[in-house]
């Protein structure tokens, strides 16, 4: 206990039994003024930003004019016009098909099929498949979607030109599809490698006594993998959510055209409060919008609680 | 007797079969899924090397001229190193005050600090870019920060330094904590130790979360759009998307050379990085 000698003023008011994990003599005081400055800038950048869209959301805030300078409270009035406004309900309603045949169904069945069938090869075979589903995720946003643009261009895309179907405009008569598909391929990777490492770690032994009582392939998914990896795959369901929830992405692939037809949440927000100027109705959907995140992530918080108790 | 070894025989053969033709079908279908997801990457890999460069895919008439242009036109380098300063600067902030804080939190037991822990990651999760644009953009046109790079660099680390604490306390708890005892032993104290004692030691987790902070800054197009106004402020993800928008005339041997210099830097650094860190890297939170 020489150590002691030397103990800094601020680790005085520390009780005894913490000293162990203090080894560097820091002391409570030390340790407010090192974790301060982080948590300044998250309270001020990430808390105050999602607290201010209440009172924000509350206000008849706009970019330009009037209510530029001195905005003024008018309560519930942002609530009542976004729940009343159409648009507002189909833009809820191409998000839930967005997030839904994007996310849960596309990104997480493709990759999990990924995942399985190659779970058994090894060498350039896999590397290739994984490289480029891997590669689709790392490129920048505004690449994927140019080359997305490129694909499907009107005149001399690609796609148009594999299908011999020239001057199709698909991304006018088949937004929606554009855009989930873009997405599955922007994001599949991440399902993929978090099944390929569930996996991995499938005791073989199961697989192996599920092979000799004769189960055939989908038998054993059916019955030793699934239920294994059951913690994962709603671990990845509900991230997946989440973060197709909140891309921003397809704005720039279809920039919410055709006439709305793929104004997406995030999209919608964007469109009313900054080039539509009408930030204090812009705020009380963003509202709507984080509460829909709280929920999605304290039922992710509650699984993955669940399956460290498990 | 003969009869059920027949059968046996019968049935075997099937089963080859089946399993041959099993194994051929999956063997087309994980094909045509490979192509599906080649398809696009094909053009970004071609193109910047055709010499009269088309929205189809062709063979291309080899040629390094696009990027010899792409090197002299001042708009793309300049977003270039915008990307660069924006993602260092992001960086440095991050990676110094996440340093202090996760070395803090692994250190001394500050009431409810799993809390705040989980509480901040949960907060970071929830209050993304897009949800959290409105108010963002509001605040920083408030601050007189709009059109600056304070307001992007602050807005940007605010976001990222819940995962960072996160990741870098972690780290700093598997730091064994002898050689902090004995370097207290010789009388040095807490700053001398975090920067001679802990910092080399902590060197490949800083390093971890550096390029995983550039990677993601670079690829960030919502936050440099909402509150970058100036052309010449922008980042290469904005300058990108305004070149494909806002170019009445697309040039492609520009955009195609540009996508791929731009693209260049995060492949790379997947390529190598991922091979040594596996996919945590890019299983943070994203945009």
């Amino acid at each position: 206990m020489t150590a002691s000698t030397t103990t800094p003023a601020g680790s005085l008011t520390a009780p005894r039994r913490r000293r162990a994990d203090d080894v560097a003599g820091l002391g409570t005081a030390r340790a407010g003024i090192f974790v301060a400055p982080a948590l300044t800038l998250i309270g001020l950048f990430l808390l105050f930003p999602a607290v201010w869209t209440i009172w924000l959301g509350m206000t008849d805030y706009r970019l330009t004019g009037l209510q530029a300078a001195s905005p003024e409270f008018v309560g519930l009035d942002n609530y009542v016009e976004a729940l009343t406004d159409p648009s507002f309900w189909n833009s809820l309603w191409l998000t839930l098909v967005f997030v839904v045949a994007s996310g849960i169904v596309g990104q997480t069945l493709i990759g999990f099929a990924l995942a399985w069938s190659v779970r058994n090869i090894h060498g350039w075979v896999k590397a290739l498949i994984e490289g480029l589903v891997l590669a689709a995720w790392v490129i920048p946003a505004s690449v994927a979607s140019f080359l997305w643009l490129v694909l499907m261009d009107r005149r001399s895309g690609t796609l148009n030109g594999l299908l011999g179907t020239d001057g199709y405009a698909w991304l006018i008569e088949h937004p929606m599809e554009a855009i989930i598909l873009f997405n599955i391929w922007v994001g599949t990777a991440f399902s993929m490698q978090l099944f390929s490492s569930a996996l991995s770690a499938v005791p073989p032994s199961q697989i192996e006594s599920a092979k000799m009582v004769g189960a055939s392939g989908w038998q054993q998914l059916r019955d030793v993998i699934i239920p294994n990896i059951k913690g994962h795959i709603l671990t990845n369901t509900l991230l997946i959510t989440l973060w197709t929830f909140n891309t921003f992405t397809p704005y720039l692939v279809t920039a919410g055209g055709p006439n709305g037809k793929t104004e997406i949440l995030s999209v919608y927000i964007y469109e009313t409060a900054i080039p539509g100027g009408q930030l204090g109705l812009g705020a009380a959907i963003s509202l709507i919008m984080l509460l829909i995140n709280l929920v999605i992530a304290l039922a992710y918080i509650r699984v993955s609680r669940g399956r460290k108790k498990g | 007797m003969t009869g059920s070894t027949e059968t046996v025989r019968k049935v075997a053969s099937n089963t080859t079969v089946r399993h041959y033709l099993a194994r051929v079908a999956f063997g087309l279908v994980l094909t045509i899924v490979g192509l599906l997801f080649a398809l696009p990457l094909v053009w970004l890999v071609l193109a910047p090397f055709d010499a009269t460069p088309t929205l189809s895919l062709e063979w291309p008439d080899w040629t390094l001229d696009n990027f010899a242009r792409l090197f002299q036109n001042p708009y793309a380098m300049r977003s270039i190193g915008n990307s660069l300063l924006l993602g260092v600067g992001t960086m440095i902030i991050v990676v110094v005050l996440g340093a202090l804080a996760a070395y803090a939190m692994s250190r001394i037991r500050i009431p409810g600090r799993d809390g705040i822990l989980y509480g901040l990651l949960l907060l970071s999760s929830i209050v993304t870019g897009t949800a959290a644009m409105v108010p963002t953009f509001q605040i920083i046109t408030s601050l007189g920060l709009i059109n600056t790079y304070t307001g992007v660099l602050l807005v940007l680390a605010g976001g990222i330094l819940p995962t960072v604490i996160f990741i870098l306390k972690d780290f700093m708890d598997s730091i064994p904590k002898s050689y902090e005892e004995s370097a207290r032993l010789y009388g040095a104290g807490p700053f001398r130790i975090l920067r001679d004692v802990v910092v080399p030691i902590a060197r490949p987790g800083l390093a971890f979360i550096a390029i995983w902070t550039i990677v993601q800054v670079w690829g960030n197009f919502l936050v440099p759009f909402i509150l970058l106004r100036s052309p010449d402020l922008q980042p290469a993800a904005v300058l990108m998307y305004t070149f494909y928008t806002e170019s009445g005339q697309a040039d492609l041997r520009l955009i195609s050379a540009f996508a791929l210099l731009f693209s260049a830097p995060v492949l790379i650094i997947y390529f190598v990085v991922n091979r040594r860190y596996g996919f945590r890297f890019h299983g943070g939170i994203k945009s």
